[in-house]
């Protein structure tokens, strides 16, 4: 599956970029989750005078940059166990009110990390195989199935080039038809009723070859 | 006069007795009762089924009690985290048995057994594997799976203050699921940073009150080693 003939000057987006590209997206007001991992790294790119809130499942709403050296405060983590500050205006929760908020719609928008996307929407971003050992889900299926918006932030294949944005997903999935808009290093893609859609693509890329890294038929906008 | 101060880790783990259910607060190592835990280890109950968002990291704490094999069962929503190896061994052996609940479910059936509500539907997990041999209804267009109150036999959680009638403040994202296991279970045990004499906690930032705790125990560890 592998593109036999990589495009010269093709402008792929680093893990920075891509980050970069999803916040510019996120409007102000928003209350905002960001997955574990590349989704994480989408709060350093909004601009500070923007005011997003930035929610954590572990009961942390209003997450501020990560600390200064020497200002680090174990006290508080985000998800993902980092340690992180709390914007002013900032405020902690129970798990129990964490995921109110969460699967009570207050959740304008979750950023996914995933490792497959299906043209109907699915999302299977949690487990491997059906029989993976000591699976571990998280807060996966809670935010798939009570964000408003899903959007997933994912490299467009795998590092074997294999495509992630699929006909059906093959792994199991977190939520069926929850996922509305595809960030990857090559392009933008939305989620219609009539399959992907292609929002923009990196400089560089033909649309035959976009389409040669994607399993599922791709239209163009 | 209530007081419900006790001396030491090991007085307060002293009604823990084999084939419990165990709540155990903490996310991470942040607001995780670590030294009741330990207690717990010390004490030699068998045969626990542990609920917790993770499932132990290195070799103390919910490591060291599964590592003992006093767990018979984990319910959680993450055990795969950096450094759980403990868990990923006994799994792969077949020595333990695991329940992955998602996340918010798990935090909502916690609250549903806190609050009296036998089970509950929800669209998490709808058309997932997580949802295989559950009950699903539609509602509003929507599909929901039926989920089940997880009431505990104890709670060991964490909180920063305390008064002895067992009034409970937490700091930081240490709160987590302390606030909602300690309404969860019949018999709340807390260890606590600050114990301070009844009347000066401010009655605006108490969020557990003491009606749900049983036992208290001062532990000023100072702050939690998050590797």
């Amino acid at each position: 599956m592998a593109v036999k003939t990589e495009t010269i000057g093709l402008a792929r987006r680093d893990r920075a970029a891509m980050a970069a590209r999803v916040a510019a997206d996120i409007p102000e007001g928003w209350v905002v989750n960001l997955g574990i991992g590349l989704p994480t790294l989408v709060a350093d790119h909004v601009p500070p005078d923007r005011e997003v809130i930035f929610q954590s499942e572990n009961g942390v709403i209003a997450m501020g940059p990560a600390p200064l050296p020497g200002e680090e405060d174990p006290w508080l983590i985000n998800a993902g166990k980092q340690m992180v500050t709390l914007r002013p205006g900032g405020s902690f929760v129970s798990q129990a009110d964490s995921f109110a908020l969460i699967r009570g719609g207050r959740l304008d928008l979750a950023v996914l990390g995933a490792f497959e996307v299906a043209e109907n929407g699915d999302l299977a971003n949690w487990a491997l195989a059906s029989n993976e050992k000591a699976p571990a889900v998280g807060g996966a299926m809670d935010l798939a199935a009570g964000a408003r918006r899903v959007w997933v932030l994912m490299e467009h294949t795998t590092k074997d080039g294999t495509p992630r944005l699929v006909r059906r997903c093959r792994y199991p999935l977190t939520a069926p038809r929850c996922v509305s808009r595809v960030y990857t290093d090559l392009a933008v893609i939305d989620v219609t009723a009539e399959g992907f859609l292609v929002r923009e693509m990196v400089a560089g890329l033909s649309r035959e070859s976009l389409q040669s890294r994607t399993d599922a038929p791709l239209r163009f906008a | 006069m209530i007081d419900k101060i006790v001396a030491s880790a090991r007085e307060a783990v002293e009604p823990v007795a084999d084939g419990m259910t165990v709540l155990i607060g903490g996310f991470g190592q942040v607001g995780t009762p670590n030294h009741l835990i330990e207690a717990l280890c010390e004490k030699g109950v068998r045969d626990l089924v542990v609920v917790s968002n993770n499932a132990g990291t290195g070799t103390h704490g919910l490591a060291r009690l599964m590592a003992e094999g006093r767990v018979r069962k984990v319910i959680c929503s993450y055990p795969r985290s950096r450094g759980s190896v403990v868990l990923e061994e006994l799994y792969r052996e077949g020595r333990i048995e695991l329940e992955i609940v998602p996340q918010g479910t798990l935090a909502e059936r916690l609250r549903a057994a806190g609050a009296g509500i036998p089970a509950f539907y929800t669209p998490t997990a709808a058309g997932t594997l997580l949802a295989e041999g559950k009950e699903t209804r539609i509602f509003g267009g929507r599909a929901c799976v039926l989920e089940h109150a997880l009431p505990g036999d104890v709670a060991l959680i964490e909180a920063w203050e305390a008064d002895r009638w067992g009034n409970l403040t937490f700091r930081k994202s240490g709160r987590n699921f302390n606030p909602v296991m300690a309404m969860a279970a019949r018999l709340t045990i807390a260890q606590v940073h600050h114990v301070v004499p009844l009347g000066t906690l401010d009655p605006e930032r108490i969020v557990t009150p003491g009606v749900f705790v049983d036992r208290v125990v001062h532990i000023p560890y100072g702050s939690p080693r998050l590797t």
